[in-house]
């Protein structure tokens, strides 16, 4: 978030907030306004700080049991809003913390310690679901590439109204998918859509790849501006 | 009148269906009541259901104060044939039933005390909607006071014109010339008092009055009975008071807002009952641990689970006091009207931001939705901002360690500083930590708010003491049971000591003893099973109240037959 500094932003002005989980461990290592919520609950604690400072830039670090577990109804709702809250969900597709677990975007037949046997549920496509519930910035990323990673984390801050990035970050302790996923990323070219639809078309790509980058975008009042 | 011949207290019943407006006929005559100077209480029961069901107001007033309604009833207006039936045992010997048409209505077991009144024919005449029908009734009760139509005439256009429905004032003239014309016997004139500073309103307004006074910028609540009105209060006034009104998709997400909001510097508070406090728990922790100041007002209604959802209890007080997990400093006060609703609105907001910590208003169904004649003193409120650090200079550890354990406030957007809250264990700076040293020190740090606490909380009337101070017989209530617990005492035969606990957290132990002291008999009266209180009593002062009245099935004590069961202890 140094990169904030060179941008339109100052860092005084920025709230940095976390959930719990590996994810969450990023608070402690930035000196700057931070604020660390409970598992699942860093987004309305984000719409509350945005609702009462609209001065500031308020982002926040999720996991992908932190946000689409337990606390997903607050994903929908802050999307739905359009709460000016960036959600950056660093998405490793298992819980860490507590050792390897099955999370929502764990693959189907995931053997974790509490699924021995393989897990029987099929995973979520998050990007889907946020354009469902109406954020106005919808964008992937993959760890694995620092420099686009940034760039999309820039635009989302830089992006008035609810941004989220769900960030392919694989855990090289529990769940090692760094092959998988150099194997299967691609780099949307051009433009964010500006229509659901196409939106929907490049988030799902041909079902073999992964396609990262900005899918959508568009400009709406916020939230907080019509409080 | 009341069996017991006290014969200035009168008592009107006002019932029919869910959606006939029943709430609203009987706040309106309380209104008009308490601007005509007279002394009034009003309750409101009813089923959770959007329409059917047995709704109905009660409404006692006097030129003296009224503690709580009466049973026995002075005039029924009988929208329905079912509320004949319901309150056909509580009509007092010269009560006067409203009935639309004795022809079509059951009055048989009623008799000669039915009076046609046809609210129908007025609703024709005057043009107003069905939903204020109950207006004329309002005019009729008004002929039975025997006052000057004038002055009915006049009040009725203040209560009216604050709403704006000036069909509901035609009505009440008809129902009041209806009643001159068959030239019905009035009431006993009992002579109001001076109007004064008085209003007449609930709990749970006066609660976000208390709040808006002491400073309020945002409220969250996800709606829930009995604590729901304080969010439409407040919503409806949002741009008169300049404060954020949010309806958050879940209990969890408003608290969670509301410590967002805190941590950015703007007084947040948030309502629910206690099934949603319930959901808020974890996040009532956080705000022990991570020091942010919020006030939650939560109203107890029969449990458990979804219980009996717009019924009375007191069966949350335990649940309320150790809530959260892990041990940190809370504050709980219970008021027991809207006086003390508003006062300690007031007080919560203030203490929450000088001591950084939660502070639970503890209400239930009666205090939040009974109305009462009421003097709510915004003057004596003032916004106390607590320990804020406008320009630090340099480093800033958002949980420095000081003496009196409250660290200096800042907010981010400060420049030069970052202010770091966490709800992992953390040191000075705000960073996590699990050295034990730091542990131990941050945990003698927010418990040593207790101790400045401890002291400020003599200034504050924590507990309150009614009746005869010497009496060697004394009771020991809390809440809303306040009302009808002092209505009662009206009706008492032997001088008797009353004890009212406002602080359950911290407790103000010293006073508490020193109310209590050379008592020979003291009685614990409480809505619960477990006699909770008197527990809590024993618990924190040692004294042990050997005789209970207790009442865990959802209805409210009855002042007179609560006055009989308190003499009977007393002979």
């Amino acid at each position: 978030m140094e990169l904030a500094g060179e941008e339109k932003l100052a860092i005084g002005n920025i709230v940095a907030a976390a959930g719990i989980g590996c994810h969450g461990k990023i608070a402690e290592y930035l000196n700057m306004n931070t604020y660390t919520s409970l598992h699942g609950r860093a987004i309305p604690a984000m719409t509350g700080i945005k609702a009462a400072n609209p001065l500031l830039t308020v982002v926040g670090f999720v996991g992908d049991g932190d946000a689409y577990a337990e606390g997903i109804e607050h994903l929908v709702h802050a999307a739905r809003r359009n709460s000016d809250v960036k959600v950056f969900v660093h998405d490793n597709r298992v819980f860490a913390l507590t050792t390897g677990q099955t999370t929502p975007t764990s693959p189907k037949g995931f053997k974790g310690r509490s699924t021995p046997f393989g897990s029987i549920e099929e995973p979520f496509e998050p990007l889907v679901f946020m354009l469902a519930s109406g954020a106005s910035f919808v964008a992937r990323s993959f760890a694995g590439d620092i420099q686009k990673t940034k760039e999309i984390m820039k635009a989302a801050m830089l992006h008035k109204g609810f941004a989220f990035v769900d960030i392919i970050q694989p855990c090289i302790t529990f769940f090692d998918t760094r092959d998988y996923f150099k194997e299967r990323v691609v780099w949307l070219d051009g433009e964010p859509a500006e229509t659901e639809e196409t939106a929907m078309q490049k988030i799902k790509g041909d079902g073999e790849k992964v396609p990262c980058g900005i899918f959508y975008k568009v400009s709406k009042p916020t939230f907080e501006e019509q409080l | 009148m009341d069996k017991h011949g006290h014969t200035n207290i009168f008592t009107v019943v006002i019932g029919g269906a869910a959606g006939d407006g029943i709430k609203e006929a009987g706040s309106n005559l309380g209104r008009v009541l308490t601007k005509l100077g007279y002394e009034v209480f009003v309750s409101f029961k009813y089923p959770s259901l959007i329409r059917g069901g047995h709704n109905f107001s009660r409404v006692s007033f006097s030129k003296e104060k009224i503690f709580y309604d009466h049973s026995g009833i002075d005039a029924l207006v009988a929208l329905n044939d079912e509320t004949i039936h319901r309150h056909l045992d509580k009509l007092n010997k010269d009560a006067v039933v409203f009935v639309e048409n004795l022809e079509e209505h059951d009055v048989t077991a009623v008799g000669a005390k039915a009076v046609q009144l046809p609210l129908q024919e007025f609703i024709k005449k005057s043009g107003a909607p069905q939903i204020a029908r109950s207006s004329a009734a309002l005019g009729a009760v008004c002929y039975l006071l025997n006052l000057p139509l004038q002055k009915i005439l006049n009040v009725l256009q203040e209560v009216f014109k604050e709403k704006g429905y000036e069909s509901n004032i035609t009505l009440a003239k008809l129902g009041y010339e209806h009643l001159e014309k068959l030239n019905f016997r009035r009431w006993k004139k009992i002579e109001p008092g001076e109007v004064g500073r008085r209003e007449f309103i609930d709990g749970n307004t006066a609660f976000a009055r208390g709040i808006v006074a002491s400073g309020l910028d945002h409220y969250f609540s996800y709606p829930m009975t009995p604590s729901t009105s304080i969010l439409h209060f407040l919503a409806k006034q949002q741009k008169n008071y300049n404060i954020k009104v949010i309806q958050p998709e879940n209990e969890i997400a408003g608290i969670h807002m509301a410590l967002g909001a805190a941590y950015a510097g703007k007084r947040a508070a948030v309502g629910t009952a206690t099934g949603g406090f319930a959901l808020m728990q974890e996040a009532f922790s956080l705000a022990g641990i991570a020091e942010i100041p919020v006030v939650i007002a939560v109203s107890q209604r029969q449990g458990p689970a979804s219980g009996v959802p717009t019924h009375f209890s007191q069966a949350d007080m335990r649940f309320v006091l150790h809530s959260g997990h892990g041990e940190f400093p809370r504050i709980v006060l219970a008021p027991g009207d809207p006086e003390e609703a508003f006062k300690c609105g007031a007080d919560a907001l203030n203490l929450a931001w000088k001591y950084q910590l939660p502070v639970i208003v503890l209400l239930d169904k009666h205090v939040s939705e009974n109305s009462t004649t009421s003097v709510l003193d915004s003057s004596a409120i003032k916004i106390e901002k607590g320990k804020l650090e406008e320009m630090p200079h340099g480093h800033y550890g958002r949980y420095a360690l000081t003496e009196d354990g409250v660290s200096p406030l800042a907010f981010p957007g400060t420049p030069g500083i970052a202010v770091k809250s966490n709800s992992y264990e953390h040191d000075e700076d705000g960073t996590v930590t699990e050295d034990f040293d730091t542990i131990k020190k941050m945990q003698d740090k927010r418990f040593a708010k207790g101790e400045g606490l401890a002291e400020e909380m003599d200034k504050y009337e924590t507990v309150k003491v009614y009746g005869d101070t010497k009496s060697k017989d004394a009771i020991v209530f809390w809440g809303s049971n306040k009302t009808v617990i002092l209505e009662a005492a009206k009706f008492i035969k032997k001088p008797c000591r009353l004890v009212q606990v406002l602080w359950l957290a911290p407790f103000p132990t010293e006073k508490v003893s020193r109310a209590l002291k050379a008592a020979k008999r003291i009685i614990d009266i409480e809505s619960n099973h477990d006699a909770q209180f008197a527990g809590l009593l024993r618990e924190k002062t040692g004294i042990v109240a050997e005789d209970k009245i207790l009442r865990y099935d959802s209805r409210p004590f009855d002042p007179l037959e609560l006055a009989e069961e308190i003499n009977a202890y007393l002979k």
